[in-house]
């Protein structure tokens, strides 16, 4: 049994799509998307009015409109687009069949009947745009999770942490927990914590590898701070920060030769001929 | 180039923007790597104070040029609990949060310019400049 909503969509559909795509083209023109080429939107409009014509008249049939919803937002179109799509079919909709409304009950039940059909469909374009960028936030986030604080053994008593990237409070706690874990499970004697890929180092950047350096004491190794390019150092001494608790190196290389040193090691070139 | 940016910190990845923003738009003006390092910092100190102090706020970055003297400008504003003693806040170490303490005389240091105004209850506004050489 068709809604009298339905009836009307059915029967005005060509002019409501006519409106529509006016509508649509109208407000493409006041604020253009400078991504996204005239022609590619008009065909885009064309199957928007279509995706949403079939869900409405097929109704629970939503494979069509996901698909849709799915290829616009892995394109890369404003979820604006879409919203923006939806409410203008309101209008367009209340437009169009308002008129055929004898009285104002009519008109209500009408408008009311419009929105229980087209709420649904903004609802569930939202609902799927937000599980889509919470599903990449959260592959992101592991990713990053994953990247954020390994400690390498690299030989015998001494292990390397690199840093790559932006330290935030969470991350700090991973570096500190990484560290300590690690320093214990690979019998380290020096860790070298290497920040070459760390892009500023600010107070509290600073703060927390003084505390991690400091804990790391505490379990009975010594931490040396590696990786510390010229403008870093300046901005260091800005700051009025004292890094003096541990060694610092310019480059890993020299970190490393520290550490053997400290571990009472060197490295020796063995002679070419005897290698034989 | 009178364009500002402003970014409204809540979080800390907003931190994170507000500082990229930073170092675009020094790199975008010609100033030097240890400079744009500097400017960097300078914002990275700002905003997480706004972050860890006021809960939020907005960092705002623009283009200056005074009679022919380019520069950068940060402009740090807050309607958070104020600073009780701007003196002892500009003092190196003292800190309320466990910090370093090297936050604003650090900032104060790292660029050019400096001033500081802030009522308890109202809010803080930090402007800080950089000439570029």
């Amino acid at each position: 049994m068709d809604s009298p909503v339905i009836a009307h969509l059915k029967e005005h559909k060509d002019k409501i799509v006519e409106l529509w795509m006016k509508k649509m083209d109208e407000a493409a023109a006041e604020a253009p998307q400078s991504n996204i080429n005239y022609k590619a939107l008009i065909t885009t409009n064309e199957t928007f009015a279509e995706v949403i014509y079939n869900y409405i008249l097929n109704d629970g049939s939503s494979r069509n409109l996901n698909e849709f919803i799915g290829r616009i937002l892995q394109f890369g179109w404003p979820l604006s687009y879409l919203t923006h799509g939806i409410q203008v079919f309101r209008r367009v909709v209340i437009e169009v069949i308002g008129g055929k409304a004898e009285n104002t009950k009519e008109l209500l039940q009408l408008y009311q009947q419009t929105d229980a059909i087209i709420d649904p469909i903004s609802n569930k374009l939202i609902h799927d745009a937000a599980e889509q960028w919470e599903n990449t936030v959260y592959l992101q986030k592991n990713a990053l999770m994953e990247l954020s604080a390994p400690l390498i053994p690299v030989m015998e008593k001494i292990s390397v942490m690199p840093l790559i990237g932006t330290i935030d409070t969470e991350r700090a706690k991973l570096i500190m927990e990484n560290l300590l874990e690690g320093v214990i499970e690979h019998r380290s004697e020096v860790v070298l914590i290497d920040i070459t890929g760390v892009p500023i180092v600010d107070t509290m950047v600073a703060h927390h590898i003084i505390q991690a350096a400091e804990a790391v004491r505490l379990v009975g190794a010594k931490c040396i701070l590696v990786g510390i390019r010229p403008e870093i150092a300046q901005t260091i001494v800005n700051l009025g920060i004292t890094l003096s608790d541990f060694p610092t190196r310019s480059t890993l290389k020299e970190g490393i030769e520290t550490a053997l040193k400290m571990t009472k090691r060197e490295i020796v070139f063995i002679d070419q001929e005897g290698s034989d | 180039m009178r364009t500002q940016s402003c970014i409204k910190i809540k979080n800390e990845w907003n931190i994170v923007q507000a500082r990229q923003l930073g170092r675009d738009l020094s790199k975008q003006l010609g100033f030097q790597t240890v400079d744009q390092a500097r400017i960097t910092t300078a914002i990275s100190e700002l905003a997480r104070n706004i972050y860890l102090y006021a809960n939020d706020g907005f960092i705002k970055v623009e283009p200056i040029n005074d009679m022919g003297k380019l520069g950068l400008k940060v402009v740090s504003s807050d309607k958070g609990p104020g600073i009780k003693d701007v003196r002892k806040a500009m003092e190196d170490g003292y800190t309320t949060s466990g910090g370093l303490g090297a936050g604003l005389p650090g900032v104060k240091r790292l660029m050019d310019e400096f001033k500081i105004h802030s009522q308890e209850g109202v809010g803080t506004e930090i402007v800080a400049i950089k000439w570029l050489r």
